[in-house]
């Protein structure tokens, strides 16, 4: 423009400087979104191979009570024995894999099904289940449990 | 050809108690072996060989525990009837002469307090032993029979002949030979039939020597067909909830007053199959169409009971497949996959309910799996169109970049057909 | 001096800045460099955009490695495990790794057209073989890049095709079982084989990339793009255009078009994870390498059980090295280029291989497999 050519149409040059300004801030922002999107941790802290972190507080499982919880795509069972003690297995039945369950006034495992039952060391003591519940690791804290599986 | 010794005495079983309990200290002087190993009769001397690692070998004792005699003596002097020597007992002799330890809770106790000692008196409940012993059969089974006479094991031993992996072989080794059961009238298929089975693959296969083999259901020493009204019991010991369902059912005083075998009319009893939906219903493969058709209303339950056990199950496949399929595209399912874990549930259950034959129960436990399945559906639809929504993305991100670079050609032009650089 | 560039505009700020930072990194003088360098135009200039795209899509593959370093883990038992969380927990996973797998698709692509181009119209002629030595090494570490990559989802057609790939090094006599176990970490493809593709793959690799890419843009850089024999103004004599903006402006129309491209094919085709890899199933049927490895493997069908005193597979293996050899050093072959004259066998020759790899690779798609 200062070499002495005719400069364009202001209107039309204008016009330029705003579509190339707007579509490449356009751009950065569909660029930019996705990945601050994926940088932020998905809210399943961890990939659940081996470790998962409760969706509970250890004072919301009273003894003598259970919870079930995810363990990847399968379900867990977290006992709290009479005694006071953490136990985690899997909640997946050994016989036809249905999802057990804690029953209080047995004080141990039981599977709806075909009214397997096990131990509150996962041991398998009556009905049709072949073998014992998996036992998981239990870590407690003061505010959070974490169950991994075993070495 | 066999090794009796006709006319020995039976001694007094507090003679033959003392001699075992010096059982240990004989072990040093035991002529009988040492000559029988070198023996070129091998009738005489395998049993020499193959005692050495009997568990009575192990614990000490020697041929004289039951046989009798004298080791200390070297020669056919040992084997003295005044001594006590009996030769090889009679097959009739035989669970009392085992019955003098192993029916001794005393004497059991110094080698393993947790056996049992009523086996003889089981045995002589059984077929086998009543046979034997009050009709003076000879040809059936004997305590050596099933445990071998010289190399008895353990049961928790694999080389065993009892051990629940060898126990088939060893019962079919004669109730699977014809010749020998045809006196009987009795058939001699049931060890292949059994091996067919779920029970045998699950402990052949899958290793769990926890389910039934023969004994399990016939017993072992006190070895008997389970009676027509009591075999529900005997499958009950590990399929309990399916037999209270049954037994409260109209099919359980139906099939006794029928003289049907309970669970076995249905699963059948040596080759018991995996339970499918097919048993179900009236068409190929159901077995309520043995006794029901269309007509009855026992035929209309069946087909009733068939179509929501189909129901359930086929939902749960297709919103399974949803599921991955939105899982593959890369949507986030894994808690609806994890909540449909609930309705395989409630399938398993209303497979077990069907043992009550009530329509009313099994729809229960159908339309609380049904309630889970449409629920994951549409969870797993809701995800699917998330992921046309991916596309609408897309266009605008094309669009963006489409516009610049119309953008960059129109700024390309004006720089060269303006003639300059800016 | 210090000529505040026109397109910064007539903001005042602007100018300040640029005198700052001029003053500290000397960016009159890049300047200076930038606008010297020209482009010739003639009806081949089409293939000077093909590097550029290159290094477009190069780039592409550090950001989105980088960002699925993130989540990655590499280890055999959780490498699969991480992929799934990253294509189903993260947001915009499935885009980042998809946008990864499309685009080193692509990119080997454009390496092999680049390539080839650069063949065709003698570009590597003096003083230019270093450039293409240095091309060549890029082409390797290129497809050695896709190589290693492939494996790391730790799924089961990665495993295989990983298993029958590497077995090939195997083949090469003597030395080969070592090297096979050095790749490998082991006797077969296992977790080791996992950690140190890994390491290949986003340490190793990357570093030698930047080395030659470095060296290969210096080079470009120093002699200026070559202008082929049969484009018009051969002489030096023909038109050009600046570098820079013009040139410039016509390759992010390129990249924008292909990220366009890229975007699409991760939307519509996004990266599959399959199922996790199990070292003790048999090979499921129809194991293919990847496309550019398809060649190679469907001419080592082909070969016969014995050729001679040697095994086929081992022939072929040979021969393939030696068409490597061959390739890198076509500026010292081609002697009649070297003395100015007109050599059209070099061309034939380059128009052979692209045929053979065509071909080929067409037959490893639709053969039947049992054959």
């Amino acid at each position: 423009m200062n070499d002495g050519t005719k400069p364009p149409e202001p209107s039309r040059r204008k016009f330029l400087n705003w579509l190339l300004g707007t579509s490449v801030g356009g751009l950065m922002l569909a660029m930019g979104f996705p990945v601050s999107r994926y940088l932020i941790p998905p809210e399943a802290a961890e990939s659940a191979t081996a470790t998962v972190r409760l969706p509970f507080k250890p004072e919301e499982i009273p003894p003598n009570t259970a919870k079930i919880f995810k363990f990847g795509n399968r379900p867990g069972i977290l006992v709290r024995t009479p005694a006071g003690e953490l136990r985690a297995f899997s909640a997946t039945c050994t016989h036809l894999a249905c999802t057990v369950q804690y029953r209080e006034e047995l004080g141990h495992i039981w599977c709806a099904c075909h009214n397997g039952h096990f131990d509150l060391t996962g041991q398998n003591i009556a009905g049709p289940p072949p073998r014992p519940l998996e036992a998981f690791v239990v870590n407690e804290t003061a505010d959070q449990i974490v169950v991994s599986k075993g070495a | 050809m066999r090794f009796g010794f006709k006319g020995a005495p039976l001694l007094g079983l507090s003679l033959i108690l003392v001699w075992s309990q010096t059982a240990v200290a004989q072990s040093e002087q035991d002529s009988c072996s040492t000559c029988h190993r070198v023996l070129p009769d091998e009738r005489l001397s395998a049993p020499a060989e193959q005692f050495s690692d009997d568990i009575h070998a192990t614990k000490g004792f020697i041929c004289i525990a039951c046989h009798g005699g004298d080791a200390t003596i070297v020669g056919p002097a040992a084997m003295d009837p005044a001594k006590g020597y009996i030769g090889a007992p009679q097959r009739q002799q035989v669970p009392a002469l085992c019955g003098r330890c192993h029916s001794n809770a005393q004497f059991m106790r110094r080698f393993n307090p947790a056996l049992r000692v009523d086996q003889v008196v089981e045995f002589e409940t059984s077929v086998h032993g009543q046979r034997l012993l009050s009709d003076g059969d000879p040809n059936v089974a004997t305590c050596t029979d099933c445990h071998t006479a010289h190399s008895i094991k353990p049961v928790s031993d694999p080389r065993s002949s009892v051990h629940p992996l060898r126990v088939p072989a060893t019962c079919g080794g004669c109730h699977a030979d014809a010749e020998r059961m045809a006196r009987y009238d009795i058939p001699t298929d049931q060890l292949d039939l059994y091996q067919t089975s779920i029970h045998w693959e699950t402990i052949s296969e899958g290793g769990d020597l926890s389910a039934p083999t023969c004994n399990d259901c016939h017993g072992n020493h006190g070895a008997a067909p389970p009676g027509l009204s009591w075999v529900g019991n005997v499958c009950a010991q590990c399929h309990s909830m399916m037999a209270e369902l049954f037994s409260e059912s109209r099919h359980s005083r139906v099939f006794a007053l029928l003289g049907n075998p309970g669970c076995a009319t249905c699963h059948r009893n040596h080759d018991i199959h995996p339970a499918s939906d097919e048993m179900l219903g009236l068409g190929e493969g159901a077995v309520c169409a043995n006794c029901h058709s269309a007509d009855d209303q026992g035929g209309q339950t069946a087909g009733a009971l068939r179509m929501a056990i189909d129901s359930l199950r086929t939902t749960t496949e297709e919103a399974h497949s949803i599921l991955l399929r939105a899982e593959n595209s890369g949507m986030e399912v894994s808690q609806a996959l994890f909540a449909l874990n609930g309705a395989q549930d409630a399938l398993v259950k209303a497979r077990a309910t069907i043992h009550s034959f009530d329509v009313e129960q099994v729809n229960a436990e159908v339309g609380a799996g049904l309630e889970i399945v449409t629920e994951v559906r549409s969870r797993g639809e809701q995800a699917l169109s998330d992921l046309r929504l991916r596309r609408v993305w897309l266009a605008v991100s094309v669009v963006i970049i489409v516009a610049l670079i119309v953008g960059l050609v129109m700024k390309i032009r004006e720089m060269e057909h303006g003639g300059g650089r800016i | 001096m210090l000529a505040r560039p026109n397109w910064l505009g007539d903001r005042e700020w602007l100018g300040d800045v640029w005198k700052w930072l001029d003053a500290r990194l000397g960016l009159s003088y890049v300047q200076q460099i930038a606008k010297k360098k020209d482009v010739p135009v003639h009806r081949h200039t089409i293939w000077y955009y093909l590097g550029g795209m290159t290094l477009f899509l190069f780039m592409l593959q550090v950001a989105t490695g980088v960002l699925l370093l993130f989540y990655y883990r590499p280890s055999a038992e959780e490498a699969y495990e991480s992929i799934q969380f990253l294509m189903a927990e993260v947001e915009f996973g499935w885009l980042v790794r998809s946008i990864h797998a499309w685009a080193a698709n692509l990119m080997i692509l454009t390496v092999f057209i680049h390539l080839f181009s650069v063949l065709l119209l003698k570009a590597y002629r003096s003083p230019r073989e270093i450039t293409w030595l240095s091309g060549v090494a890029l082409l390797g570490l290129s497809i050695t890049f896709g190589f290693t990559g492939y494996l790391l989802p730790w799924n089961e057609l990665a495993y295989f095709a990983t298993r029958v790939g590497t077995e090939i090094i195997g083949v090469v006599p003597f030395v080969g079982s070592f090297f096979l176990s050095v790749l490998r970490g082991g006797t077969d493809v296992s977790g080791a084989t996992l950690t140190r593709f890994y390491a290949i793959h986003v340490a190793l690799l990357p570093a030698a990339a930047a080395i030659f890419l470095g060296l290969h843009l210096f080079l470009v850089q120093k002699h200026g793009m070559s202008i082929p024999d049969s484009a018009e103004g051969g002489d030096g004599k023909g038109r050009a255009m600046p570098f820079f903006p013009n040139f410039l402006l016509r390759d992010l129309i390129g990249w924008l078009s292909v990220f366009a491209i890229i975007a699409a094919l991760a939307a519509f085709f996004p990266a599959e994870l399959g199922v996790k890899a199990d070292p003790f199933q048999p090979a499921p049927v129809g194991i293919k390498p990847e496309w550019y490895f398809m060649f190679m493997f469907q001419s080592l069908k082909y070969l016969p059980p014995h050729i001679l005193f040697m095994e086929g597979e081992v022939v072929g293996v040979f021969a393939f090295g030696l068409a490597g050899v061959l390739l890198l050093l076509v500026p010292f072959l081609d002697r009649r280029s070297i003395r100015g004259e007109r050599e059209r066998l070099f061309i034939w020759l380059g128009i052979a291989a692209i045929a053979f790899i065509i071909v080929l690779t067409i037959l490893g798609y639709t053969a039947n497999p049992t054959q």
